[in-house]
């Protein structure tokens, strides 16, 4: 083993890995399947879906975190797929279609992992807070036009002082990663317009439900 | 006993004036006392010291006069003319004006022999009243910095480490992870700059422990720190205090001021190589700032919101480096396990839990206040020993510990001794010291919607099971409160409940249906009642009671018809009064005034839903 990579155990299988490698990369550099939400190539880790749960340690003194934010330790046991976790990240989307039902990324994961009812109150809220467009935004447009505001219930994603912002290029990046897809562009529009489906995603209150 | 600088034979009156017994109007006793003195021209012969918090508020302002540890509860400005003249002078108690025993109702002449202090084991809090805060000589006079002195000639940072390890000391702020190993990873980073911060946030509702030790002993906490930075090698250092703690701020910055000007601060502290210096930093005030990757965020200047570890502070804290963070209390331990060494300290407490523990008891107890004992007591021995058991002679029904993100424990449980272990395997947590006392009047499902409800709220929303499960939890008590609960309500709540617990992010969600769970274990059949039987054994969910006046016991007063504000209680004067069902709300106002006890709370609403 050099100093560069450490060695680890992944649903039983040992790997050797490069320092820094976070727990999600390494199981799906093994062809593990882990589902994500606020996980994107390219974008820091956030771990705020809590989908990518794996549980690590010994099974008798066994801790849950998230993949994507873990970093592969020397000698690490990680499960990806325990039924503790397989029920946690089934029930995590169940609550995710239930407040989110219009979303095609949600509801495709949902079926995929095998939801089949729907017991909480519906909501039809439009934002997660996944906070993927925030990075997108910040980490790869280098614009840094929007960011969390609130706390609790009242956490929501909008521009500094909720105005128009000055920082936006109306680039489309946070709606072209946004999982709920509300505002994806519906097609070019004449030359002489802009679009401006971004600057309302910008001033788009979050939690509609809350309003409603 | 006091220590002073002078003649111990010297008559003194100390006077607490922490937040709580200035609430209680101890500023114009002060300033009785001083008249009364200057009057009589003993101004000169008897000293009046002003201390910190004693920990039993309730009965505040408290007045102990020394030599004599006579101890007066409840002192009003008139009462100092006859404290002087017939205790100070004549050295004789004034029975009239002392404590009684709630129990016996005999007066009790010396603090020391009051159950309440008498069943603790105070070590953090013993100093409290002995010495003012704001007079670094009173702390000089009772051993104070003699642990650092000891420390910066004698002692090497491993040989710290060494000592706190073998202590066995465990963080104090809610996780319990012991000190000694942390300072150790902290002192073995390489890097140049290191930090150690106090973590003063105490965002609990009804705790205050941390604010007392930092108003009433504040250098104690500062030497703890002072040792620690030299432990680990740090440089500089915050006590992060809430700003909600005027008092408690004041009192710290003018110790790191004080403390400066003696030399226990700044450049070549006692005049060696260590040097150290504190920043004082008041909080936000949410309670997540309290978690303390939040908390160092919000030093830094940022959103007061955890992040995930890995890395740990004490690999990568304020700015990146390497930092310390412990507790108010857990500092403040630190220079009487140097002082008396590590297997002194680990003699006291259980076998995973090692010292004392404040805890702050408030609720259905007779005696509330802070409560300082071993590691390993009895809930029995701190609700009944000290705390002088329940009053109105109802019975107890539960505790909670551990603050808004704790569990309950039922009656039966009372002989749990109060360790980390003990209370986790009970399905309850330690946290930062919280002990309500709930009688038979509490329903559990409605203490659980109120503590998610607070949850829902102080959630920083980052992470989506605590965001959205602490809402659907809410909703699910809710409709059970509500009479809309069905049975899958309830395994759902269960199933809900642990996925929060075990994937939400930070301590706060990781515990956040704490609340939920450990009253459906617990109290289910409590659960059950208010879904299968629309009915709330404790008379407290509104949907689910009714209100009715006994005919047999009403005298036709019209008191009740008067305050209602609903005005839906009817009937002629001196005749039976009756309630309509329909316009109630509820309130229990007329319950409150009724001086015959005519209204009764009845199970099961009055009208369908
Ligand atoms: C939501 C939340 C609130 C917290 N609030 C406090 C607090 O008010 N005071 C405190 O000392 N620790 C608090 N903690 C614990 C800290 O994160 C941390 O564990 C502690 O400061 C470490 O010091 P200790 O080892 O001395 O306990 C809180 C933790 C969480 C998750
Ligand atoms: S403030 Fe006086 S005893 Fe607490």
């Amino acid at each position: 083993m050099s100093t560069e990579s450490v060695t680890l155990t992944i649903d039983g299988s040992r790997m050797e890995v490069e320092i820094g490698t976070s727990l999600l990369e390494a199981a799906r550099m093994a062809g593990i399947e882990i589902p994500t939400l606020c996980h994107m190539e390219g974008l820091s880790s956030y771990g705020a879906c809590r989908l990518c749960a794996v549980e690590i340690g010994p099974p008798d003194k066994a801790k849950v975190v998230s993949s994507c934010t873990y970093p592969c330790e020397e000698g690490l046991q990680v499960r990806t797929h325990t039924p503790r976790i397989v029920n946690a990240r089934k029930l995590l989307l169940e609550l995710m279609v239930s407040s989110t039902p219009s979303s095609k990324t949600i509801q495709d994961l949902a079926a995929a992992h095998g939801v089949t009812q729907q017991r909480f109150r519906p909501e039809n809220e439009d934002c997660i807070l996944c906070g993927l467009c925030v990075r997108m935004c910040k980490e790869q447009m280098m614009a840094g036009a929007i960011d969390f505001a609130g706390r609790g219930p009242d956490r929501r994603i909008t521009t500094p002082f909720e105005e128009d912002s000055e920082q936006c290029r109306h680039c489309g990046g946070c709606m072209y990663v946004c999982p709920v897809c509300m505002l994806r562009c519906a097609g070019p529009a004449a030359d002489s317009t802009l679009c401006g489906g971004c600057l309302i995603a910008c001033q788009m209150p979050v939690n509609t439900a809350k309003i409603a | 006993m006091l220590i002073g600088r002078s003649d111990p034979e010297r008559p003194c009156i100390t006077i607490c004036t922490g937040t709580g017994c200035v609430a209680g109007g101890a500023g114009d006793v002060v300033e009785a006392f001083r008249k009364v003195l200057a009057d009589h021209g003993l101004s000169r012969r008897v000293e009046i010291r002003l201390t910190g918090c004693h920990g039993f508020c309730e009965m505040g302002p408290l007045v102990t006069l020394q030599p004599s540890e006579t101890f007066y509860p409840k002192v009003r400005p008139k009462d100092a003319k006859r404290i002087i003249e017939q205790t100070v002078l004549n050295k004789e108690p004034i029975e009239e004006l002392l404590y009684r025993d709630p129990s016996t109702h005999e007066p009790i002449e010396h603090e020391g022999d009051i159950p309440f202090y008498s069943h603790q084991h105070r070590i953090v809090l013993a100093e409290n009243g002995r010495i003012d805060p704001t007079n670094l000589n009173d702390f000089l006079d009772i051993g104070g910095y003699l642990a650092l002195q000891n420390v910066l000639a004698t002692m090497s940072p491993a040989d710290v480490i060494d000592d706190v390890s073998r202590s066995g000391l465990r963080g104090r702020g809610g996780a319990g992870f012991p000190a000694g190993p942390k300072w150790k990873i902290a002192s073995e980073q390489p890097a140049a700059c290191k930090y150690v911060v106090c973590n003063g946030d105490e965002g609990d509702p009804g705790a205050y422990m941390d604010r007392s030790v930092l108003e009433g002993n504040p250098h104690r906490v500062l030497e703890g720190m002072c040792i620690g930075a030299y432990a680990i090698g740090a440089q500089q250092g915050f006590i992060y205090v809430r700003h909600e703690y005027p008092l408690a701020v004041g009192r710290i910055s003018r110790a790191v001021q004080d403390a400066r000007r003696a030399g226990m601060l700044g450049e070549r502290i006692l005049g060696t190589d260590f040097s150290f210096d504190l920043k004082v930093v008041r909080g936000a005030g949410a309670f997540v700032c309290g978690e303390e990757t939040a908390l160092i965020a919000s030093i830094e200047g940022r959103k007061g919101e955890p992040r995930q570890r890995p890395p740990y502070p004490a690999v990568s804290g304020y700015m990146g480096s390497p930092t310390v963070i412990n507790n108010v209390e857990t500092w403040a331990n630190i220079p009487h396990i140097i002082n008396n060494g590590p297997d002194w300290y680990a003699s006291i407490g259980s076998e995973h839990s090692k010292g004392t523990k404040i805890f702050s008891l408030v609720g259905k107890v007779n005696c509330t206040g802070l409560v300082e004992v071993p590691m390993g007591t009895s809930i029995r021995s701190i609700v009944y020993d000290i705390g002088g058991g329940i009053p109105d002679q109802k019975a107890l029904k539960a505790v909670q510990t551990g603050g808004p993100a704790g569990g309950c424990l039922p009656a039966d449980q009372i002989d749990l001794p109060i360790d980390f272990e003990a209370l986790r395997e009970a399905g309850t947590i330690m946290g930062s010291g919280g002990l309500i006392v709930m009688d038979e009047s509490t329903c559990m499902v409605d203490v659980a919607r109120y503590f998610t409800g607070f949850l829902e709220e102080e959630s920083c929303g980052k992470c989506y099971p605590c965001r959205k499960g602490t809402q659907r939890m809410r909703e699910l008590l809710e409709d059970i409160c509500e009479g809309r609960g069905t049975m899958e309500h309830l395994s759902l709540l269960d199933e809900l409940g642990a996925t929060v617990n075990t994937t939400s992010m930070c301590g706060l969600g990781q515990n956040a249906a704490t609340p939920v769970l450990s009253t459906i274990r617990y109290f289910r059949d409590e659960y059950i009642a208010h879904i299968r039987d629309h009915c709330c054994p404790a008379g407290v969910c509104t949907e689910l009671i009714r209100f009715e006046i006994m005919a047999d016991l009403c005298d036709g007063c019209g008191a009740c018809a008067k305050v209602c504000p609903a005005e839906a209680i009817f009937g002629e004067k001196n005749e039976l009064h009756t309630i309509d069902p329909n316009l109630c709300i509820k309130c229990g106002t007329c319950k409150d005034v009724c001086t015959k006890d005519a209204v009764l709370v009845l199970s099961g609403g009055g009208h369908e839903h």
